[in-house]
């Protein structure tokens, strides 16, 4: 979760004041909220991803289901494909998921009732980047109409991304082998400070022609975590397919949940919906982002500064909250033992724990720990 | 070509159908009783003055926005057990039962479905009440789960088919799963008398039956939250280690805020902990941690004396409300000159009525008065108000007569 140069939690301005806004309007009740959730929500969601020129829209084949968090979105997603892909109840269609990524996704896919789920290769540790040609090559030879779990940005958890020119390399072979796009959209804005930056890979596919689904969350973006903000977007070839895919979709909500929370929706939508809180919300975001990018630049520069061997480019190249240091398990061991510095075994660090406070201890430790352990 | 150009429609929502015929219809005199919520005398939503002063609450504390656990919050999981269970229950006192946030009933129900279907190797066999809410059967089937029924309504007389169910359930194979409504039953609104009650309990644990719970109503069926949680207590006194599935959507009016909560009475506190951490393990691949706005105004409500008066003060005021429609359709159908008894509409409980009305006469009721209801009878008593109780009587009689 993104933390203020204070180390504390951050609930956005601009959510504090819709929430006022929802408080004290009298008209609002607890009612049920339709199946798939309130309308201005998804409507809103989807466009904020597909943006408000995507021609998926003006075509009238987008859909949207609103859902508990990314993580919802990623669930319901999932049925769904083992129910109506590549067949009927085509429990074998393999599903691949990068190496490394989120641990949950594995999980959301095996529970859901896909029994073959692969890895590719994605995260070259020897560069310290991208293994495009064995991403690549993953796609060349896996099975045809296999599933595909995308990170649209900021990659969790080594915060590295595919160029715009690598995602063109991406789609063409997803192309090429008729593979099947499932993005996972959790830090929409978070990453570049951009929405429009962030969302380049899936406007991509679209504009390709693609049917894909994209899990999107608005836990980081909006700061509303704990309210499970979030949608799955469902674009398709027209309106009569979305339609029997959304048809099907809400059967499976209706038994997993029945009808989404309404308090976060209502945040999102009510912001989303008026110019002036988009803008508010756009200006939140950004806060949040260029803190992010800001502590990147000032560790890397002080690592730099103090000589610490290797090279720290990698820092200021990935984005997003995490950052695969590089840092092997005993380095790990040593920051955390030696330093109280609590990082993953994987040398993976969240960027939203550095404060201009801790900064010099945080480089120093790093130093330390790469010069005297090897 | 389409990834989904096999994909069928899914059928129509049978519910969603009455209240979209409702809207079109243009007669000032139209009642919706196919709603399943609860609405004021004036027909309309009711939020609760101790949620609205719950809310003020919370507001002012400026809480941020930081991730539940996996279980939800845990003031609120600990109160939805002790409503359940009762203060004085040894259950509860000795903590041997896991309680965890779940997505309202349903969110609840699938939780335990789920987790019986992983850990409960004995069987896979549901049996659910004839008839049952009709979202029962969905959530254990997709939960990997097969449906088996036993006796429960009779149609003749619009009431609970005793020997029936007794005869059923004593024929159920042993270690099989029976679910129960534990009061104000969806969709007939007939509930065993506790004398009933005891002879099921005692039944169910000759079979060695795995019991599971569903409890939407607690407090909103009589009136009174320790009467309408006294099979679930009863049950758990006997011995018989329950799975539980609570809703606050009805009781609390938190409808859209998605509050629930699912419990497991284990043999001990150490059982307990284990079955927690396997509950969490099937939670985070479906939605990792619950929404926070239900639960903490629930929890609020539960743990402030003064709201939890206050709250116990409004639901007994909707479930009087309900009971006094009843009580007023009745006296009403017998002024129209009806000679049928409809004592049943009085003898059940709840928010819902099997009329026993016929399929012909509902249709009537559609078409001639606008008055809309589903194919099996069934009216949602919170749709009746003072206002409209007389017109409803009138219609019913016309149909009937």
């Amino acid at each position: 979760a993104y933390r203020t140069d204070e180390g504390q939690p951050w609930v956005l301005p601009v959510v504090k004041k819709v929430e006022q806004m929802i408080a004290n309007d009298n008209s609002l009740n607890h009612e049920y909220l339709p199946i798939l959730g309130l309308p201005e929500f998804r409507a809103n969601a989807s466009r904020i991803a597909l943006g408000d020129d995507s021609p998926a829209i003006k075509e009238n084949r987008v859909g949207s289901v609103q859902s508990l968090g990314g993580t919802g979105a990623l669930r319901i997603g999932a049925e769904f494909l083992r129910r109506w892909y590549n067949g009927n109840n085509n429990t074998a269609t393999p599903v691949y998921v990068s190496a490394p990524s989120w641990e949950n996704h594995n999980s959301v896919f095996m529970d859901a009732g896909f029994k073959d789920i692969r890895t590719y290769h994605y995260w070259d540790a020897a560069k310290r980047g991208l293994d495009l040609q064995g991403l690549l090559n993953d796609m060349e030879h896996a099975p045809e109409f296999s599933i595909f779990i995308l990170h649209a940005c900021a990659h969790n958890p080594t915060g590295t991304d595919p160029t715009p020119e690598q995602w063109k390399q991406i789609a063409t072979v997803m192309k090429r082998r008729s593979l099947f796009p499932f993005f996972d959209s959790a830090y929409q804005g978070f990453a570049s400070g951009s929405l429009d930056k962030d969302a380049w890979a899936v406007r991509y596919f679209v504009s390709e022609g693609f049917e894909l689904f994209c899990a999107q969350s608005f836990s980081k973006n909006f700061g509303l975590y704990n309210e499970r903000v979030g949608n799955l977007t469902v674009v398709g070839k027209d309106a009569d397919n979305v339609q029997r895919v959304l048809s099907q979709m809400e059967k499976i909500v209706r038994t997993t949940w029945s009808n989404p929370p309404s308090q976060g929706a209502r945040i999102v939508a009510t912001t989303l919906s008026s110019p002036q809180l988009f803008d508010e919300w756009k200006g939140n975001v950004k806060t949040m982002a260029d803190r992010v990018l800001l502590m990147r630049s000032e560790l890397r520069s002080r690592l730099e500064a103090l000589g610490t061997p290797g090279t720290w480019n990698h820092i200021t190249e990935q984005i997003g909250m995490f950052s695969f240091t590089g840092l092997n398990p005993k380095q790990v061991e040593y920051m955390i033992k030696e330093k109280h510095i609590y990082l993953m075994a994987s040398g993976r660090i969240n960027m939203c724990g550095l404060t201009t406070k801790n900064l010099d201890y945080v480089a120093k430790s790093i130093h330390e720990a790469v010069t005297k352990i090897q | 070509s389409s990834w989904w150009s096999h994909v069928e429609m899914g059928p129509p929502d049978p519910i969603l159908g009455v209240t979209e015929a409702y809207k079109r219809d243009t007669n000032s005199k139209k009642m919706n009783l196919g709603v399943g919520a609860y609405r004021d005398d004036n027909g309309k939503p009711y939020v609760l003055n101790c949620v609205r002063k719950a809310e003020a609450m919370i507001a002012s504390k400026k809480m941020d926005k930081e991730y539940l656990p996996i279980g939800g919050l845990a003031d609120f999981t600990r109160a939805s057990a002790e409503l359940a269970l009762g203060e004085n229950s040894e259950a509860f006192k000795s903590g041997r039962y896991v309680t965890v946030q779940g997505i309202s009933g349903t969110g609840s129900l699938r939780i335990g479905a789920n987790f019986l279907q992983r850990f409960f190797k004995a069987s896979r066999d549901v049996y659910l009440p004839k008839p049952s809410w009709g979202n029962h059967t969905p959530i254990f089937r997709d939960a990997g789960m097969q449906l088996q029924a036993y006796r429960y309504y009779d149609p003749k007389t619009c009431s609970l088919d005793f020997s029936g169910a007794m005869d059923d359930i004593s024929k159920i194979p042993e270690k099989s799963i029976i679910l129960l409504h534990a009061c104000a039953h969806n969709p007939t609104g007939v509930d065993p008398r506790q004398e009933q009650w005891k002879e099921l309990a005692a039944t169910v644990k000759k079979r060695n039956l795995l019991v599971y719970f569903d409890m939407a109503y607690q407090g909103f069926a009589s009136g009174d939250i320790n009467r309408d949680a006294w099979a679930v207590r009863h049950f758990i006194e006997q011995g018989i280690n329950i799975v539980l599935s609570q809703s606050f959507a009805k009781n609390m009016g938190l409808y859209g805020e998605r509050a629930g909560a699912f419990t497991v009475i284990c043999s001990d506190a150490d059982e307990a902990k284990r079955v927690e951490s396997q509950l969490k393990i099937l939670i985070r691949p479906m939605y990792s941690n619950p929404p926070v706005n239900g639960a903490r105004i629930a929890s609020m409500i539960l743990n402030t004396p003064d709201l939890r008066k206050e709250w116990l003060t409004e639901v007994k005021g909707m479930a009087d409300r309900i009971i006094s429609m009843r009580t007023q359709l009745v006296s009403n159908l017998k002024k129209e000159g009806s000679s049928h008894n409809w004592q049943h509409i009085t003898d059940q409980i709840g928010m819902f009525c099997f009329t026993g009305l016929k399929p012909e006469q509902v249709e009537r009721l559609i078409k001639e008065f606008s008055v809309y209801m589903t194919k099996d009878g069934r009216i949602s008593v919170a749709g009746v108000t003072s206002g409209n109780v007389g017109y409803l009587a009138h219609a019913i009689h016309q149909v009937t007569k």
